[in-house]
Formats: structure tokens, sequence, C-alpha cells
């Protein structure tokens, strides 16, 4: 059932909607539980594209398992997705920075508040992004230390590789996922992938994930995977690598490598003299879980993330 | 005066970046007043040269106070500027959101604090900037209310008004805010416009700039007086006006006009059949403060912000 969550009139001849598909079993009991899968704040990632895909199409092949109720958000920045940008067309402000938003405020708050309000409520819901045009990362749900409690038990059932327990932040307070947090709708970060790609096999393994926590919330019946046992980044610290110098940057290491302490993660290299600027290597022993797709690197661009582990 | 680089790094396929500041007088770290950090902010950085060419003349006389010095940066992002772009060249973030910086971290981190740790520490720090809502604004001074907020001070720029504002989440990473939290007292003003120069609100703030500096008692020299007495006022005191309608946008009214309640300030047309899908009208008496520049208007927009009687 595809239900409109908002819309506005734009100057010309167009309405502009945020729309979810509503996934439920025919007869309802009133007493069903639900999940929501977000994707689309931002523009240039479309991981979340096919995993909702992919979702919609299991659940609807075989509805007799299904027990409750699925809400499906492709697209909560339709505009961006639409002209491949990762905010919104005409708005300064990233997305993703003004929930709850408001609903006297202008479209983009509008549009936040409206979603905050119809996601309000869920059991669980999902926030999907695909990291940005920059870097590749691996299937990771990022949470924030003062909701770890109640969201880790759910993440490490999600057939993820890595869980990314993060430190506070006030510029955070206004992702659509604390928001939810805070009304306590528990939501999880994905962060997956690269912007304006579809990892085919990345989507897969999460939506299988998704399959495991819709059968533990009771929504689904239906066979399930054994989850994967996910990395934690409690496990040791996370280390960043950024560019000394600007240039071009060429991986020597594949993502999601194992490396050890002085292991050689690629260089920075300058086409016009032929030189190398920079060699970059491993500062610990541990894991490539983040490294950067787009070549062109300015002075302190990242280049990648590694978790440490002995 | 000095002209110092306060800031490079370099690009292999364009000019080194640079951030260049201009120094006038010596000692006390007195102030200092930052240009754009957008690439769009154009009559900011004019206002700024203007300011550059005042005091090389007001040093040259001798009407730099002894024992104080004033910092000039025209602009943070002339990359941006260049090729005609709000945001960062690269990846499109916003140097204004990126305060105090982290001289390890991300590019526009790492400009944001090499620009920082050469601005910190002034007494005075007057940033020209731009708001999210594109428009026309009242020349005026705004603050954000961190607890350190000095609106007794703003009121020496002389400037029509001083707006104070809750910070939320997202402005704790702005100059202004980080300029209050270590110790500097930090004034952003809004200079009408933003992507041209406009003469007459670019005059009026540069004239601002100097008598504040002149009433903190860094510079000496002739002002005019201020035609009528700046009023505080807080964001939350201004009252929206949107549209209801989407379509093309009539105005009828400019920054300044005074408005009566119920009276019809601008209208929303049809764009294909030319009737009038909405007549806008005030729903307070007072002055039009700020007003949507933009003539293609959707729904539920704000068009103006008026300060009430
Ligand atoms: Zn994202």
């Amino acid at each position: 059932m595809i239900l409109k969550v908002a819309s506005v009139d734009l100057p010309v001849d167009e309405e502009l909607s945020i729309v979810k598909n509503r996934i439920q079993p025919d007869k309802l009991t009133g007493k069903e539980k639900r999940m929501s899968i977000v994707t689309g704040i931002h523009g240039d990632e479309l991981e979340g594209q096919y995993v909702c895909y992919e979702l919609v199409r299991r659940l609807e092949e075989d509805k007799s398992n299904l027990k409750g109720i699925v809400d499906v958000y492709p697209a909560i920045n339709p505009l961006g997705i639409d002209t491949i940008q990762r905010g919104i067309p005409g708005f300064d402000l990233d997305m993703n920075r003004i929930f709850p938003g408001s609903k006297d405020g202008s479209m983009a708050e509008y549009f936040a508040s409206k979603t905050v309000e119809d996601i309000k409520g869920s059991n669980l819901a999902m926030d999907i992004h695909a990291s940005n045009i920059f870097l590749q990362e691996i299937p990771q749900i990022r949470i924030n230390e003062i909701s770890k409690d109640t969201l880790l038990p759910f993440a490490r059932r999600a057939n993820i590789d890595f869980i990314w327990v993060h430190s506070a932040a006030t510029v955070l307070e206004s992702t659509l996922a604390y928001s939810l947090n805070s009304v306590g709708t528990p939501t999880l970060v994905v962060e997956m992938g690269v912007g304006m790609r579809i990892t085919k096999s990345y989507c897969d393994q999460l939506t299988d994930g998704i399959f495991v926590l819709l059968k533990d919330l009771g929504i689904w019946t239906g066979d399930v995977i054994e989850p994967k046992k996910s990395i934690e980044s409690t496990d040791g610290s996370v280390h960043f690598l950024n560019a000394a110098s600007s240039g071009i940057f060429v991986p020597e290491a594949d993502h999601w490598m194992n490396v050890k302490i002085g292991e050689h993660i690629g260089d920075i290299v300058e086409p016009l003299t032929g030189k190398i600027l920079q060699k970059i290597f491993s500062p610990c022993n541990g894991v490539i879980f983040t490294l950067r797709e787009y070549p062109v690197v300015y002075e302190g661009s990242l280049v990648g993330r590694i978790l440490e582990r002995s | 005066m000095k002209k110092k680089t306060i800031f490079t790094m370099n690009s292999i396929y364009r000019d080194d970046f640079r951030i260049t500041g201009y120094e006038f007088g010596s000692g006390e770290k007195s102030a200092c007043i930052v240009g754009s950090t957008r690439g769009n902010e154009v009559q900011q950085v004019y206002i700024c040269s203007q300011l550059v060419k005042h005091l090389k003349k007001l040093e040259a006389a001798g009407c730099i106070k002894k024992g104080k010095s004033i910092l000039i940066i025209p602009t943070a992002n002339h990359f941006s500027m260049n090729i005609g772009k709000r945001f960062w060249v690269s990846d499109n973030t916003d140097i204004n959101r990126m305060f105090p910086g982290y001289n390890l971290g991300e590019t526009t981190q790492r400009i944001a604090a090499g620009l920082f740790e050469k601005i910190q520490h002034y007494e005075y720090g007057i940033q020209f900037t731009s708001n999210y809502l594109s428009g026309v604004y009242i020349p005026h001074v705004r603050m954000m209310e961190t607890g350190y907020e000095t609106p007794e001070l703003a009121m020496k720029f002389g400037l029509p008004y001083t707006v104070l504002r809750k910070p939320r989440p997202y402005d704790t990473t702005t100059l202004n805010y980080n300029w209050q939290i270590w110790e500097t007292r930090a004034f952003s003003i809004y200079a009408c416009e933003t992507d041209y120069v406009e003469n007459m609100t670019a005059e009026m703030c540069i004239e601002a700039v100097l008598r504040f500096l002149k009433e903190t008692d860094l510079i000496d020299c002739e002002t005019s007086d201020v035609p009528f007495p700046p009023k505080q006022i807080s964001e939350s005191q201004l009252v929206s006006v949107k549209a209801s309608k989407a379509g093309i946008l009539k105005r009828k009214v400019r920054i300044y006009d005074y408005v009566r309640e119920g009276e019809v300030i601008a209208e929303v047309i049809d764009p294909y059949e030319g009737e009038v899908l909405e007549k806008i009208k005030s729903g307070v008496s007072g002055n039009v403060f700020f007003y949507n520049d933009n003539p293609l208007i959707t729904a539920n927009t704000i068009v103006f912000r008026i300060v009430p009687e």
C-alpha cells in the first residue's frame, strides 16, 4: 500500500512527495509490531535503493509469513536523488542536520518533521546510508554511545560486519536517528558501500539481516539466515588516515583486509612529475574498514580508517 | 600595514590555496574582521576590501591607537569564489560549519583550524556572513545566546538592529559560536546582499565597523551620526509571513517598508494562466526585515520576516 508521508507544491506544475510502502498482512489484529526502513536522506547514497527493492520483493513474494507491519521509505530526499545531489537542491543545510524539523519551517524542515512523526512509534527503525562518493565502507552500524544499551542487541542481529560505537557530538543531535532514538523509537544507522553505486553483495547481506530482525520482532515467520558475528569498535581503537599532501591516491591494500603495522596502504602521487608525494603505511595491526574510492585528494582528505586489532 | 599569509595548502591542479590577512597597528590583539567563508559571499569580501583601504589611510595618518592591532581577512575561501560555488571546491563542505577545526582532520577542518589558530584570542571578532535563507535583510548584527554574548556592545555598530538567537545543534560549529566560547566578543554582520555588491548597504556596513572600532577606542576617525537608535530584538520576535500557494512571487514591499496588519504585501501568480492564486497579507504591523528574493516560490515558504511595532 503506497502512502503519502508529506507533500508540497513546487513553483511550476509539480507536487513533491515523500512516499512509503506499507506492507502488512491482509487481516490485522491491531497488535502488529512495526519496523521502518528509511533511506535516501542523502541524494548521492544509493545502496539503500536496492535494499528497499529486494526487501519489498521478498516480503510480497511470501506474504503468508508476514505477521506485522513493514514500512519502507526509499527516498526522504527525492529531489536530491533525482538530481544527483547529496543535499536538497537550493537548500544549504545537510538534510540530516535539521531533524526533528518543524511543521512551520521551510520545505526541508517540514519534510523532516513529517518523517519523524510518521516513523515514531515503530518498534525498530533503520536508516540506511551509503558513505559518500569518496569513501568505501564495509557494512556497518554506527551507534551513538548514549544509546548503546538499547541499540547494541539489535545491531548484533543485523548481519553486518562491523559495529562502531562512537562518542556523542552536539552536531549529531540533529540527525534523524538521534531524533527518533530520543523519542523512544530505537533507530539503527547503517553505513555501507560507496556513494552513487550499488554494491549488490552488501545489499543482499543487509537484507538478510533485516529479515533476522523482523523475525526477532515477530513480524516475519519465514526462514532466515544465522547472522554473522560483527566486529565491534570497543574491541580496539579506530585510526584515521588522512592525506598529508594533495594529489592522486592509489591504493595498494584492499578494502576489509587485515594489515600489519607498517604495511603499505597506498600512495599519493603526482601525475605531472611522476613522483610519489606520500607513501601511506598502517599505524597499527588491524583491519581496513574504510578505504578511499575517489582518487583526487586535497591535504587532509580521508584515505582510510583502520580498526586496531591484535 | 602588514600583508600576511594566514594559511596555505597546495593543490596539484590549481594555484596554492592561500588565506591572506592584513594587519594594522601592533600590540594587543584587539579586533579581527573576517569576510567571506563561502564562495558566493561577494558583498562580504567587497566590504572587507574597502575596510582594508580605509585602515591603510588611517594607519598612514597615525590614527590606529598605540598598542592595538587589527587583522582583516577578506576571504577564507577564494578557491570557491573563483569557480562560482558556495561551499568547498571538492567535497562541498561548509568551512563555517567546521570550527574550531582540527589540524589532523579533513581538508575543511584543517582550513578552519589553521584560520582559527590565527584569529583566536582577539578581544573582538567580526564576521561578515550570510544565512541559509537566501534573500535580502536589513543590515544587522547577529549574536548567538551562548551565555557569553554582549548585545550592549553590538549597539556600538549603530546598525538598525541587533538580533539575538538561541543556537541550534548545527550552530555549534560556526566561527561566531567558537569565537564566543573561546572568549572573543563575537559579532556576525548580515550585509543585506550576498551574491552581488550593493553599494548603499555596503557603505552602511563599512561605516558601522569604523564606528565600532572608534567607539571601542581602537582608531580615531570621523564617522557619521546614527540616523535612528539601534534596536535589540530576539529572533523569535520576528514574525514570518509565508506563501501557502506555489507559483511566481510578486512582492509589493521592500526592506524597511512599514506594513500594516492585513495589508497585501505580495501575490502568488499561477505560472501558466497568470491568475492571482494568493494575496499574501502581513499578520502584523511593522517593518519588513527580510524578504525572499527568489521569483519562484514553493508552497509554505517564508516570504517575509517582519519586526512587529
Ligand atoms: Zn548519508
